[in-house]
């Protein structure tokens, strides 16, 4: 589903280096995401799947040494997080926060309103929201009792990763990044995430699924599919190759990696 | 009235000094000035008997000053302070509004507490006290058709003696502690409620402290009666100038419950908590206590304290009706230099007595804070139960959180649950919230009302809008 040779990518990410406490994790990046693709990033613990998830979204742990990230042709490394999100990038959690005390129904209420006074539209009021948000919780078959729970205080690893999708369908992001967001599902959880991201595939959005498993991507057909490790990304291809990472696992890439990084971009 | 005391506006918007003429006595404490201070209010003999007995007493303590409490402070000279202070039209309490000093009731209106008759707060009837004189009370009418008295301590010595000389010193004898003795034998003023048999108040009833005068300690009693079967809502708000000396603030609040009665009595305390640099604020040395006298009767406390240079309070319940249940819910917030050591007890003496405590601390600045309570099940409370819960959050490197729980446990079919926990707003949860479009500010903001909301839950309605208001202005500058 490669763009037009005009278009201008969603994501572009070029030698994109970044250091936590002081260890360097990605160690020149590149990747590049037109509107209207799904791409998985896959690799093994410790390649800097994650890394990439959070120095997008500009979690202030992390340490942009080098490289850059452009989203919509703007260079986002300097924009405070807050102001990302804003702008339409979306993280889904790996280990989504408890927030005791804070209703869900508050938290979501005050995060879309946050969006949309950024993007000039009116603040929306209890009633509106309710019914908004009852409409997206049925997308992940929610039951109403949680958003008078606490941010997912008490919830089990299946709720929290459901609040997360349920989160992207509300805000509905132009950039959504997952951050394996299928550990630890069951069967049944897992459809419904992936019904989630089928529910947002349009054609000027894009998701990046990063994954330790391809056990998602029977459910959700990637554009691309891209391998990291030690911090870059080392091959891309079409959706065959997670098939081919399940059968012959990780190692069968680092023994042969002679592979150009460059071959990335797709339709570049 | 001196405005040269008053220190540079800062984000407390209260501290305001109105212009008003006040009947003063000079200072000091002694056998004539507790004289003095009953012919002033014209009180029967019964009532200054008490007042001497207390001074009586004092005189015996005055050198023993609680000395256990977790906070620090310079010696208090008793003798420095003035006992007395009135304004000067008040006379022996408020008969009507028009006798009211304009200036007061202009200085409730800033406050947010109209008391004109076509201004007045809407299914809140108010007891206007102004350095430690009730200066209006609203609403009397309607309380009156269901025999609900709401009236000033002083106006209940002359028109309802007997009530109060059964129960006052019931709950909180005038021996209790330093504090209480010093109060008994000088207190000025306070609101005097009594709820009839059977009669659910239609009404919530508020007192609303306001000190004005500059070296004038506030001491004021409040004493609340719920009948059998009734059932009352009862507010409290405080607030003071911003003034460079410290002000001692020493009131006692009792209440009893009969048999199958409810209390609810709501604190929102916001006393000038003195400067950024710790000068000046308000000593709150404060003596609460409730009885539930009668089976299955229940009393609830539920506090918000954000002023206060010191805050000193234990808000407890003796549950002596067999079924009884005694609550306290609180939210005790330090910033700057500002001490708390507040807490309850809960003293249970019939048996399948019930408590719940709920503390929820908030240390910001180099505030320190210190829970302190008491669970004590007596031999014959059998069946007995107390839940506590403690939390504390802390917002600096600077700042302290204590918890001093006391427990004790008399007989073996009570049980007893305690937790505990500190935390505070993790670098992982404001990112969270950023990554959804929320400022970290904003993100703080929502973490600690999150953290209050047990006890702002407890809260009626726009009491609990207003004290999350409090806490936003309380810890405005102090995080991020």
């Amino acid at each position: 589903m490669a763009s037009s040779r005009r278009a201008r990518p969603l994501l572009e990410v070029r030698g994109l280096r970044a250091t936590a406490a002081g260890q360097e994790i990605l160690t020149g990046l590149d990747l590049v995401v037109n509107a209207g693709e799904v791409h998985a990033i896959m690799g093994p613990n410790g390649s800097g799947k994650s890394t990439l998830a959070m120095v997008l979204a500009g979690n202030p742990a992390f340490t942009v040494t080098g490289g850059s990230v452009h989203y919509l042709g703007e260079d986002i490394l300097a924009l405070a997080p807050e102001l990302r999100a804003r702008k339409g990038i979306f993280l889904a959690f790996q280990t989504p926060m408890e927030l005791p005390g804070v209703r869900n129904s508050e938290f979501l209420r005050a995060s879309l309103n946050s969006i949309r006074v950024h993007r000039g539209l009116e603040e929306m009021s209890f009633r509106e929201f309710g019914k908004l948000l009852k409409e997206k919780m049925k997308i992940v078959k929610m039951q109403p009792g949680f958003n008078s729970r606490s941010v997912n205080e008490g919830f089990s690893g299946g709720e929290k990763k459901k609040n997360e999708i349920l989160q992207m369908a509300l805000l509905e992001p132009r950039l959504a990044i997952l951050d394996e967001t299928d550990s630890g599902l069951d069967i049944d959880a897992l459809k419904l995430v992936a019904n989630g991201v089928n529910n947002l595939r349009n054609p000027k959005s894009a998701t990046v699924i990063v994954t330790h498993y391809q056990r998602i991507l029977d459910y959700i057909t990637p554009d691309r599919v891209h391998v990291i490790m030690d911090g870059r990304i080392v091959r891309s291809s079409d959706s065959a190759l997670a098939k081919e990472l399940e059968a012959k696992g990780y190692e069968w890439i680092r023994d042969g990696s002679s592979d150009t990084p460059k071959a990335v971009a797709a339709g570049a | 009235m001196t405005t040269s005391d008053l220190l540079p506006s800062s984000d407390y918007k209260y501290g305001f000094v109105s212009q008003v003429e006040s009947d003063s006595i000079p200072k000091g404490l002694s056998e004539e000035v507790i004289r003095l201070i009953s012919a002033k209010k014209g009180e029967p003999e019964f009532m200054l008997e008490w007042r001497l007995r207390a001074f009586r007493h004092w005189l015996n303590v005055k050198d023993q000053e609680p000395t256990w409490q977790n906070v620090q402070f310079p010696p208090i000279d008793y003798q420095d302070i003035v006992y007395y202070s009135a304004p000067a039209k008040a006379g022996d309490g408020p008969k009507g509004l028009d006798e009211v000093d304009p200036a007061i009731l202009e200085a409730f209106d800033k406050l947010g507490i109209p008391l004109e008759e076509q201004k007045k707060l809407s299914g809140i009837a108010v007891d206007a006290v102004f350095d430690s004189v009730s200066v209006a009370t609203t609403y009397k009418e309607s309380l009156d058709k269901v025999g609900i008295i709401f009236c000033s301590f002083t106006e209940a010595v002359h028109n309802h003696p007997d009530l109060i000389k059964k129960y006052l010193g019931s709950v909180v004898p005038y021996s209790d502690n330093f504090f209480a003795t010093l109060n008994s034998a000088v207190f000025s003023d306070g609101s005097f409620a009594y709820i009839p048999k059977g009669v659910r108040c239609p009404v919530e009833l508020m007192t609303y402290f306001r000190i004005n005068s500059a070296d004038a300690g506030q001491f004021e009693r409040t004493l609340i009666v719920a009948d059998e079967g009734s059932y009352v809502s009862y507010l409290e708000g405080c607030t003071a100038p911003f003034r460079k000396t410290n002000q001692l603030h020493a009131a006692v609040v009792e209440l009893i419950a009969l048999e199958g009665a409810e209390i609810k009595y709501s604190t929102l305390q916001n006393w000038f908590p003195g400067t950024k640099d710790g000068e000046g604020g308000i000593y709150n040395f404060v003596t609460k206590r409730g009885k539930c006298a009668g089976r299955a009767s229940k009393i609830s406390w539920t506090q918000v304290e954000t002023g206060s240079a010191i805050t000193w309070k234990y808000p407890g319940v003796i549950l002596q009706g067999d079924d009884s249940v005694g609550e306290f819910y609180s939210v005790a917030v330090v910033n700057n230099h500002q001490q708390a050591d507040t807490g309850t007890k809960m003293i249970h003496l019939g048996k399948n007595t019930r408590s719940t405590i709920i503390s929820k601390g908030i240390s910001a600045g180099q505030g320190n804070n210190t829970y302190r309570g008491l669970v004590k099940i007596l031999p014959n409370a059998s069946n007995s139960k107390n839940y506590t819960q403690c939390d504390s959050l802390l917002l600096t490197d600077k700042c302290g959180a204590h918890t001093i729980p006391y427990i004790e446990v008399h007989n073996d079919s009570s049980s007893i649950e305690h937790e505990a926990s500190t935390s505070k707003v993790s670098d992982d949860q404001l990112f969270f919230c950023m990554q959804r479009g929320i400022p970290s500010e904003d993100a703080h903001r929502m973490i600690i009302n999150g953290f209050c909301r047990e006890v702002f839950k407890e809260l009626p309605w726009e009491f609990a809008v207003e004290a999350s208001k409090l806490l936003q202005v309380s810890l405005e500058n102090s995080v991020g």
